[in-house]
């Protein structure tokens, strides 16, 4: 990509920017690769798996040439793992922990995983099937990564299952929220198709709580899996913030893999609000959109940043300008209506506050205007309070409470899993932590079931 | 899913993966492990006279820097009491009984110390007896192994004195230190042998360490050959299973041995006319685990080809090894390099060039790009290039069409002397 803009820019070279960035291995690097790792005994990548694949073993498979028993390793342990390939923050899992790290260089776990689930993907392979119907019936509300999970461990455990998706296609955020150039959204739909092959039942377009009565769900099912993740982008709070050219980053993100792509970003100006992971796809979406200039504010500094160190390189290889201790005060319009400036202050770190965070104050007297054509926040995600109400359950502040052990809500009826229970302390909102939580969850439910079922015969 | 139970002259398994008579299968403990990881068979560790082994033992061939190419040991047979590995595979037998339980032996080659080892095995539940007449070191210089195995005459008669009193199949394992191997597979076979299996290790010395001058491995600054086994051999073995198996004399199930790794070395050696194989050195290195890709890659394999039985495949590839004497001289294949794909090392120019027909030439493009072609009509097929190039698919080994009608050299020699009969 580089820096070089130019002030026009064809649909076509747009779509190509939104390519899967990073090739996949050739057959002769996967072979190179494969048979450098140790095979380690109880390595300690498979640890370091949230979902706990057996490392090791798919990768011999892959140096035996068994693609499509390695391809069933990684997805028998991680439902969204052709996913997962790409978007892991792996230097911080399953690569940091390998123990060439320690002597030469660690095995591009990822990278291979991505090479055995190509293959089954290319192959039109389908790796598992259901288990012996066992009569009893799972909703599952929500199909991203916790979802699916629950939903194929499920259905494998014999239970009828049935998801429902607010959206017109399966696959949550990793269908509508990563990016293209790093997830291709034929991907996660593959791994949707796998689920649906075991039987389950997808129904989509229809939005619990407002298409559905959440008390229909609970009345009708003998379990309910709650896996609906978070929600928009909260508002800033500032002035100018219903101003056209503002966006929510999610929603923005998802505007690039639903409808086509649009012109009106190149040469503009953009700044992107916050730090996070959401914020750098959000600017790295705008670079690619043909945007001239593209700002990253944040009122932290870089140290405190939530964004991985290889998103930020990302970022700063397309050309993404960071601006540390900054943060908006007021966006301002033009007579139309249209974003202009952006007036921010500097920020300064002050006392720690309750998450033992430094807190950022203003500086009395720094404000300074940035003159942009767009906003995008990407300060966090709201929850879905509407829905977790009308289930009635138990939460702090938009984060179902559950019992880490059975996976139950407030309600025993009731599961929860991924983003929807993410915050508090425990878990990381990952695509593999939500999905680990999914498979959790089927066998809490598969344990509690089981054991009415002996307790009531 | 296929069917991978296999039947070995009787013996039956879950699937056609054993481990060899070596270190893994040691003791009960070792032998139960394997098991539970999914290995379908196992032959203990020879037992005998319990021995006296040296440390150190073992010594690897790295080849590049990659691990245990090939494997080299000086370790004897068993060093456990006979009573103790017998209890142990009662026990192992009661917890595991539909996994093949084999007794390797090896004993004086005297009749009623054969007869007296038989009974005692077979007393507590094996499921088939191999005769070890093929460890290359320190068994041979008391007469046994493969000193008794370099001799067919003592095969013979060993193997005939072991089935006047074996009821369970009696494999008898072969010796690769021996210049054709038909020969003691034939002396095993008219001895009464149920099957034959090879290879067991084969004459080595894994180095010299050019600083100590000290053999490696050495004990106490002296070293004696060993037994050479691992990937390396696997050629070698192959061979020697396929020589068998094309033997109208060896009429017996072979169960093939040697530098096995993989599903695909399987594979190769069921349809050379193998049976089963057994496998020591890579479970050596890497622990039982590795039978998981074995059998899943297998399964895969046969899935793939539609394939419901590994029975199906054993031998398919046999009629295809024969003689030189049989190969068409007519037959003729020459390189062609895609140049779209070469990385232009240059390396099968000049292996052409130092080494072969002098026909790979470098030319320069219109564009003033250095490329490489083959002078077809001096490229002899040999295939040295397409060996040493580093890039799948640069060189293509291309079949011509027949300038002459497919003639043998064997057709050939008799073409020519049915013309001196008649002048
Ligand atoms: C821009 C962005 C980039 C990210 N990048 C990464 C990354 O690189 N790596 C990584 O590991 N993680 C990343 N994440 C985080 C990751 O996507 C989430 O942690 C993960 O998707 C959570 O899975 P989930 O199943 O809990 O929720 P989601 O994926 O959010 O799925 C929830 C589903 O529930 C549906 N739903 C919601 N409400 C209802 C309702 N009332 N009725 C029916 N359906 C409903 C939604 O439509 C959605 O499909 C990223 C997140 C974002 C926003
Ligand atoms: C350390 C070691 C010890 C062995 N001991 C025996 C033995 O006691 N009896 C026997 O029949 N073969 C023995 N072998 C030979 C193996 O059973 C096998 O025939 C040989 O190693 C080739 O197979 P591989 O390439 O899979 O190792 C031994 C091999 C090794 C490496
Ligand atoms: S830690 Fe590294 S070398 Fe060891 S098994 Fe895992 S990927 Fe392979
Ligand atoms: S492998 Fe075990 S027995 Fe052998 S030298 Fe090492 S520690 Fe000792
Ligand atoms: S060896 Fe292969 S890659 Fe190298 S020059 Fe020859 S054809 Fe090209």
């Amino acid at each position: 990509m580089g820096t070089k803009k130019s002030a026009f820019i064809s649909l076509t070279e747009l779509a190509r920017n939104f390519q899967e960035v990073k090739a996949g291995l050739t057959p002769a690097e996967a072979r190179d690769e494969s048979n450098r790792c140790l095979y380690c005994y109880d390595a300690p990548c498979i640890q370091a798996c949230p979902t706990g694949i057996n490392i090791p073993s798919f990768i011999k498979k892959i140096a035996s040439g068994n693609l499509k028993g390695s391809a069933r390793t990684i997805m028998e342990a991680n439902p969204v793992g052709a996913s997962c390939s790409r978007v892991c923050p792996t230097e911080e899992l399953c690569e940091g922990a390998c123990v060439l790290n320690h002597s030469t260089k660690p095995i591009r776990i990822g990278d291979l995983q991505r090479y055995a689930t190509d293959w089954a993907i290319k192959n039109e392979q389908s790796l598992f099937k259901p288990g012996e119907k066992n009569g009893r019936r799972v909703a599952i509300i929500g199909s991203g990564p916790a979802g699916l999970s629950a939903g194929r461990e499920l259905a494998r455990l014999g239970y009828e299952v049935t998801i429902f998706e607010a959206k017109d296609k399966a696959g949550g955020l990793n269908t509508y929220g990563i990016v293209s150039f790093r997830l291709p959204q034929e991907v996660p739909l593959w791994e949707v198709k796998q689920v649906e092959q075991l039987g389950v039942e997808m129904i989509t377009n229809v939005r619990v709580g407002a298409d559905i009565e959440a008390h229909e769900i609970t009345e009708n099912f003998d379990a309910v899996v709650l896996a609906i993740g978070m929600g928009k982008v909260p508002m800033l709070g500032i002035e100018g913030e219903d101003l056209a050219g503002v966006h929510d980053a999610i929603e923005f993100v998802e505007a690039t893999k639903t409808a086509d792509l649009k012109e009106g970003l190149v040469g503009k100006r953009v700044a992107v609000i916050g730090a996070g992971n959401t914020a750098i796809d959000a600017a790295t979406c705008s670079v690619r959109l043909g945007a001239a200039n593209v700002k990253i504010l944040y009122r932290r500094t870089q140290e405190e940043m939530t964004a991985y160190d290889f998103e930020y390189d990302f970022a700063k290889q397309d050309g993404v300008e960071f601006r540390w201790l900054t943060a908006p005060k007021r966006i301002i319009g033009d007579e139309k209506g249209n974003v202009k400036q952006l007036e921010c202050w500097r920020m300064e770190l002050g006392e720690p506050g309750a998450d033992g965070r430094r807190r950022p104050m203003p500086v009395e007297g720094s404000e300074f205007i940035l003159e942009v054509d767009a906003v995008v926040k990407a300060i966090g995600q709201t929850r879905h309070l509407d829905v977790i109400e009308a289930f009635g359950l138990e939460h702090h502040r938009g984060i179902v409470k559950v019992n880490l052990e059975t996976c139950q809500t407030s309600n025993p009826k009731i599961y929860a899993a991924g983003d929807v229970i993410f915050g508090d302390g425990h878990g990381e909102a990952m695509v593999v932590t939500a999905a680990q939580q999914g498979k959790d969850t089927a066998y809490a439910i598969h344990k509690q079931l089981t054991k009415a079922g002996i307790e009531s015969a | 899913m296929a069917d991978l139970r296999s039947n070995l002259a009787g013996i039956e398994s879950p699937n056609p993966f054993w481990l060899a008579s070596a270190p893994p299968t040691n003791s009960g403990y070792q032998v139960q492990r394997a098991f539970e990881a999914g290995w379908g068979g196992a032959v203990w560790k020879t037992l005998g006279e319990p021995i006296i082994n040296t440390t150190s033992r073992f010594a690897a061939v790295s080849f590049n820097g990659q691990r245990v190419a090939g494997f080299n040991n000086i370790e004897l047979i068993t060093d456990r009491p006979l009573h103790v590995n017998l209890k142990e595979i009662y026990e192992t037998k009661k917890r595991f009984p539909d996994h093949a339980i084999i007794a390797s032996l090896m004993v004086e080659p005297k009749r009623e110390k054969w007869h007296d080892i038989v009974k005692r095995v077979e007393d507590v539940g094996v499921d088939g007896l191999e005769l070890n007449f093929g460890c290359p070191h320190g068994m041979a210089e008391r007469g046994m192994g493969a000193a008794s195995g370099q001799q067919p005459d003592l095969v013979e008669a060993q193997t005939m004195w072991v089935k006047e009193v074996a009821e369970t199949p009696v494999i008898v394992k072969l010796t690769p230190n021996i210049t054709d191997i038909t020969v003691t597979a034939r002396a095993a076979v008219r001895g009464g042998a149920d099957a034959v299996s090879m290879i067991n290790t084969i004459n080595s010395l894994a180095g010299v360490d050019i600083d100590t001058w000290n053999t490696i491995p050495h004990v106490a600054g002296k070293g004696a050959h060993g037994g050479y086994c691992g990937p390396a051999v696997k050629p070698i073995a192959l061979n020697m299973v396929a020589e068998c198996a094309r033997n109208p004399d060896v009429h017996v199930p072979i169960s093939g041995i040697g530098g096995i790794s993989n599903w695909k070395d399987t594979v190769e050696f069921l349809l050379m006319g193998a049976t089963n194989v057994q496998v020591a050195t890579a479970a050596m290195h890497h622990g039982f685990s590795i039978v998981e890709d074995m059998i899943d890659g297998l399964n895969s394999y046969l899935d793939e080809k539609g394939i419901s039985s590994v029975r199906e495949i054993v031998g398919k590839s046999v009629e295809k090894y024969s003689d030189w004497g049989n190969l068409d001289l007519n037959y003729r294949v020459v390189a062609r390099i895609n140049n779209d794909v070469c990385i232009n090392c240059n390396k099968c120019h000049i292996s052409c060039e130092d080494a072969s027909h002098q026909c790979i030439e470098r030319l320069i493009d219109a564009n003033g790009e250095p490329y490489l072609q083959v002078r077809e009509e001096d490229c002899v097929g040999c295939n040295l290039c397409s060996i040493v190039c580093p890039v799948d698919g640069a060189i293509d080994m291309v079949e011509l069409p027949y300038e002459k009608p497919p003639m043998t050299w064997n057709e050939r020699q008799m073409a020519i002397s049915r013309l001196t009969n008649q002048s």
